[in-house]
């Protein structure tokens, strides 16, 4: 409760940093006029004329539907592996056998790309919700699973024999070492995990389902909407952007003070 | 009366034997060091004592009620605050209020300043770090300390200030010290008993008590000691000392 409270203390001096960030956006929007100016509306819509069009999918009910589905998708998917890969990942980490072990399977995990993961899951499990899913699943889960893997295999020895000098508990030892050490392994590889499913919802969608902000895109596709397809784009950046540095930074930032 | 009691204690890495025939007992309020060159299984044999490796062959009895231990690195956990640290080995025993009062008295008496106490590990020098390692080991006021060469990497002033707060919690607590060292001059100022452990496999070759009570024990004193032991030709052999001093 306390950390809540620090959290949405320092929120304020947060958003304050961000002045840099803003700048940097703006100085992109002035290119991207740019190339509207030199190349024309068809192959690079202005940014005005995208943000009209954006303007008008955040007023439609649809869009609301489609928005919804994606992020439910990709945040089941996401869970899935979070849970899957920190479990699995911190098991494997504690026997070495099991660590070598996993190592050449996330190896091919990591290697098979994502499009050849659509392709398989639209075989086994046709079109629709399962296909999306399980892709997202696939493709994240190895970037949890390495990092717990890593946390838990690089707990210091040295501090666990001086945890053990003191007798001190097991509940104490987890609240004291092995969980600040394996948050600093884990939290980077839960955003990177987030990123990644986010991406992938997307393409699954645009290629395996009928309705999701994928298959919006691939309806602006077929009608050549550069505006609608920029303005979905956009949507999901902005999506990005929000979970990113309004609810993973501030939390990264407590957890990880010591750090600097 | 509580005591540390080893009896025939053997220990052997795979095939190699580290330790042979180990024997002494510690007592208490009393102080053993054990002298020897880098390397004999001083570390291994702190270790067992402590219970931090599992004893093969041999007896360890050990009936003191409480012990800590401070390693020759500070061992601090660096997403604590120096306060959280030197709090942590008696976090679940007693009140955080009280525990707080208790450690930030005992930091400050270690020579920490108030605004060292809210610092990560990371932002203090060596030496406050290793203040910060002491007074976690002796918040809890043990009854037997383990101490494995702490105050090798630390200067002369600082050296001499925490080694008259172990002294002095020999004697207030009535506190039993087992403490390993490479510099005789250390273990001449603090010990009532110095074994002598040689090395390959490690084994005591000779026991020194010194008699005279620590309060006594002046700067002249310890080098007067000091050099008769660098005369002692078993001494001269163990460290291997070739040229003459």
């Amino acid at each position: 409760m306390k950390f809540l409270l620090k959290v949405i203390k320092d929120f304020p001096w947060f958003l304050w940093s961000g002045w840099g960030s803003i700048a940097s956006i703006f100085l992109f929007l002035a290119l991207w006029e740019l190339g509207f100016q030199t190349y024309g509306e068809l192959i690079l819509p202005s940014p005005k004329m995208v943000f009209e069009s954006m303007g008008m999918l955040l007023s439609d009910p649809s869009f609301h539907m489609d928005l919804y589905l994606t992020v439910k998708r990709g945040l089941i998917g996401f869970s899935v592996s979070l849970l899957l890969g920190t479990l699995l990942g911190l098991i494997a980490g504690y026997f070495v056998t099991a660590s070598v072990m996993s190592r050449p399977i996330v190896t091919i995990l990591v290697g098979i790309p994502p499009i050849a993961w659509i392709v398989l899951a639209m075989i086994w499990f046709g079109l629709g919700d399962m296909t999306v899913i399980f892709t997202v699943v696939i493709a994240s889960f190895p970037i949890v699973f390495v990092g717990a893997l890593q946390g838990s295999r690089t707990i210091e020895g040295d501090l666990k024999e001086m945890m053990e000098s003191f007798h001190i508990g097991f509940l104490q030892k987890v609240m004291d070492l092995y969980f600040p050490h394996l948050f600093s392994y884990l939290f980077p590889s839960w955003v990177s995990a987030l990123g990644m499913s986010w991406k992938i919802v997307i393409m699954a969608e645009l290629l395996s389902s009928s309705d999701g902000i994928g298959a919006s895109l691939a309806v602006a596709r077929s009608h050549l909407d550069t505006p609608l397809a920029l303005a979905l784009v956009s949507v999901i950046i902005g999506v990005l952007f929000f979970v990113e540095y309004i609810v993973l930074e501030p939390i990264k930032q407590e957890v990880e003070s010591w750090r600097n | 009366m509580a005591q540390l009691r080893i009896g025939e204690l053997n220990f052997y890495y795979g095939f190699t034997q580290i330790l042979k025939g180990i024997d002494f007992s510690l007592e208490e309020g009393k102080i053993i060091s054990i002298v020897g060159p880098s390397g004999g299984g001083k570390t291994t044999l702190l270790k067992l004592c402590a219970g931090l490796l599992d004893v093969v062959e041999g007896e360890i009895d050990n009936s003191f009620s409480s012990s800590a231990f401070a390693f020759q690195d500070p061992r601090l956990l660096p997403w604590k605050t120096s306060l959280e640290n030197i709090m942590m080995p008696l976090h679940v025993k007693i009140k955080e209020r009280e525990l707080k009062e208790k450690a930030t008295a005992l930091a400050l008496k270690f020579g920490l300043e108030k605004s060292d106490l809210l610092k990560h590990p990371k932002d203090l020098s060596g030496g406050m770090r290793q203040r910060v390692s002491f007074a976690r080991a002796l918040i809890g006021e043990p009854k037997l300390l383990f101490l494995d060469e702490p105050f090798s990497a630390l200067d002369i002033g600082l050296k001499k200030e925490l080694q008259s707060f172990v002294l002095e919690a020999c004697e207030k607590q009535k506190m039993s010290v087992l403490f390993i060292t490479h510099d005789l001059m250390e273990a001449i100022k603090l010990s009532d008993t110095i074994l002598l452990l040689k090395s390959d496999p490690g084994e005591i070759v000779a026991r020194y008590a010194i008699e005279t009570s620590q309060k006594e024990r002046d700067d002249a004193f310890v080098f007067e000691q000091t050099k008769g032991f660098l005369e002692d030709a078993l001494i001269r052999e163990i460290f291997e000392i070739k040229v003459n001093a």
